[in-house]
């Protein structure tokens, strides 16, 4: 055994294998790689809708290695924060780069997601059996929400300060408990000290861990069910003599390297946010968030950052506060019973029939209409459109179990649509 | 009580002049940070008009020399007055309690003031003071009405006269609308100097802002030309791996 080892040790590649056995009998590292990687199958057919996943992943990854690091130098005090921010701006080497990719990537950690979760909405990615999966991508969304709105707070700029006032306060419209609730949250009768504190430690601790368990929960039942595909084909079901899915590929190396592009691409288009526009007009960074926490003037217009105003338009349109944060709520939370809204007996959108489209188009032009209007200062005409929109975005899941059980679909084939280039 | 009335339309002004948006209409102003002479003589106006009462307390004097091209000793021999030292901040001497008894409010710091309200608004602004007796200052501005601030620089542009145009409504009642400026009392600037003036201490303020912007864009070129290589090179490594799957 000993003299075994020893002559297959002799050459590099060797001893590299030795140490690889010495770790398998250990942990089970190979067995994990193969199938998580070099053994998964993902279908061919991937097309561009399908890079958001990897990308959200990236995003993850970099804003906890630069958070990590503004942690070094943030000072989590009412006193200190907004000067504290500003110190690393000014004085700590880099400090700029690392706070620009935090703030850029927190938006772009949205836009990402949002696509993400819209390619499951056309192609059925929710549907049976894949059910787990997207309420875990749910559960993702909704940490993901509290982290981006916990982070917020931090800088203490005045439009932290009120923004949290006006999010806080919401958890007030709900009868009899409400009062003690906002109380709760804040640790004090207004947003203070003590509430930026305990966002601290929500958005440093307690909100990343929640995340990367659930990511690592997301992936684990992704790879257990198998990647749905722009076709809505169970590549699963026809498989060739060695076992392997006919259509489908090894995810490595065929989607890393894919994915190496999707990275290339992203990575343009965030660093020319962070390099030449960091504030995005004022929708990354919001102006009236240069001037430190005041609990005496409220900004001119209070709106929350761009990823929530879809939300933030459904509740201000409706004229009664605890029924407005209600429906606010429900929007949010319809997307996690889709896999049951959903009746059709296809899954993508290629197959379904012209209810479907229409449905889904509605449901992407709303969402961005609320979007923008959420935004805009109330006016009577922007509060009737966010209505209509938002009537709309309601319909889409409401009428879910009619328009797809009676709407007519197309033969889906038994295999995936592939053009090799 | 007037102390109070006084924090009060101080804070309630800039929501009447964004809400209103079509009273004070802005002027555009071409403001560009990498001008290192503007960026001195904004320097210059900086540290003698509004360093007396206004701090810029995250802005360090030994960085922004450096940024702006001038030597620790042209620093200290031109813009420091007061016995700081050149790795300071901008910070001053008035005691905010006085300062409240002088104008009512404490003068904000003006560190990221720039970035809080964007340059068209400061070059408007400062530009934009009228004689208006009935103000404690003896000035009034048509960007923020009300402001405790007095014409700090009315040497330099002279005093002017708020010209109003009044319609009446279906009531009768006369709704005042600002035309325009007439000036009253030359100062010792033509007009066109002073905004020039004025567009160099802007050019300061958005500098200190973020006194990274000089890097950031300069880093911006290479790290995407970078990026770009990068990308066609994945590009090139997914066509080859690629050709195998039919």
């Amino acid at each position: 055994m000993m003299a075994s080892t020893n002559q297959t040790a002799r050459t590099e590649g060797g001893r590299i294998k030795a140490l690889v056995a010495w770790i398998d009998d250990r942990f089970p590292m190979t067995k994990l790689w193969k199938e998580q990687a070099s053994e998964y199958y993902a279908p061919k057919n991937m097309n561009f809708w399908y890079y958001f996943g990897s990308l959200a992943m990236l995003v993850l990854v970099l804003q906890i290695l630069t958070g990590i690091f503004l942690t070094m130098n943030y000072k989590p005090s009412a006193a200190e924060a907004f000067g504290s921010v500003e110190y690393i701006m000014r004085d700590v080497d880099w400090g700029w780069l690392i706070r620009y990719m935090h703030s850029t990537g927190a938006s772009f950690f949205f836009i990402v997601v949002y696509l993400h979760m819209f390619r499951a909405l056309l192609y059925g990615s929710y549907q049976k059996p894949r059910e787990l999966l997207w309420i875990f991508g749910m559960l993702i969304y909704f940490a993901l929400m509290a982290e981006g709105f916990f982070g917020y707070l931090l800088p203490w700029g005045n439009m932290s300060y009120w923004g949290a006032q006006v999010i806080v306060s919401l958890f007030g419209a709900i009868p009899y408990v409400g009062d003690s609730l906002t109380e709760w949250i804040r640790g004090d009768f207004y947003i203070s000290d003590v509430t930026l504190n305990r966002f601290f430690a929500l958005h440093v601790i307690a909100i990343p861990f929640a995340l990367v368990f659930l990511v690592i929960a997301h992936l684990m039942a992704l790879h257990e069910v198998g990647s749905n595909n722009p076709d809505g084909v169970e590549i699963k079901k026809v498989k060739g003599p060695d076992g392997i899915p006919l259509d489908g590929i090894a995810f490595h190396p065929y989607y890393t390297v894919k994915d190496m592009v999707g990275v290339g691409v992203f990575l343009i288009l965030f660093c020319l946010v962070i390099f030449f526009g960091p504030t995005m007009g004022g929708y990354f960074l919001e102006h009236a968030n240069f001037e430190p926490a005041n609990a005496l003037q409220t900004p001119p217009h209070i709106a929350p950052v761009w990823y929530y105003t879809p939300f933030y338009a459904i509740l201000r349109s409706v004229p009664n506060k605890p029924l407005g944060a209600a429906l606010m709520g429900v929007a949010v939370v319809l997307f996690v019973f889709l896999p049951w809204l959903d009746r059709s007996k296809v899954k993508s959108i290629r197959y379904r029939g012209p209810l479907s489209k229409f449905f889904i188009t509605a449901f992407a032009i709303s969402f961005l209409a609320l979007g923008y209007l959420g935004m805009q200062p109330v006016t009577p005409t922007y509060t009737m459109a966010a209505r209509v929109f938002a009537t709309v975005y309601f319909a889409f899941f409401l009428l879910m179990p009619w328009y797809t059980s009676i709407d007519k679909t197309k033969p889906v084939p038994t295999r995936v649509t592939y053009h090799a280039h | 009580m007037r102390t109070k009335l006084l924090v009060l339309l101080a804070a309630l002004a800039p929501v009447a002049a964004f809400a209103s948006g079509g009273e004070a209409r802005l002027d555009h102003v071409n403001i560009d940070v990498a001008n290192k002479p503007a960026l001195q003589r904004g320097a210059r106006n900086f540290v003698n008009y509004c360093l007396g009462c206004h701090s810029a307390k995250y802005v360090r004097y030994n960085r922004m020399a450096a940024d702006i091209g001038i030597t620790e000793q042209q620093l200290i021999d031109n813009l420091m007055f007061t016995g700081e030292r050149p790795h300071d901040t901008m910070r001053i001497g008035i005691d905010p309690d006085q300062a409240r008894r002088w104008f009512g409010v404490v003068p904000p710091d003006l560190s990221l003031i720039a970035r809080a309200r964007g340059t068209d608004y400061l070059y408007t602004f400062l530009r934009s003071f009228y004689a208006d007796p009935a103000r404690p200052t003896g000035v009034n501005n048509i960007v923020l009405p009300g402001t405790a601030m007095p014409h700090v620089l009315w040497q330099l542009q002279g005093v002017q006269e708020a010209v109003w145009e009044g319609h009446p409504d279906a009531q009768g009642n006369v709704q005042k609308h600002f035309k325009e400026f007439k000036p009253a009392k030359p100062g010792t600037m033509k007009p066109e100097e002073f905004d020039g003036f004025v567009r160099d201490t802007v050019t300061f303020l958005e500098y200190i802002g973020e006194p990274a912007r000089l890097q950031r864009e300069s880093l911006g070129f290479p790290v995407i030309a970078f990026l770009v290589f990068f990308t066609l090179l994945a590009w090139a490594l997914k066509k080859e791996y690629w050709k195998d799957v039919k």
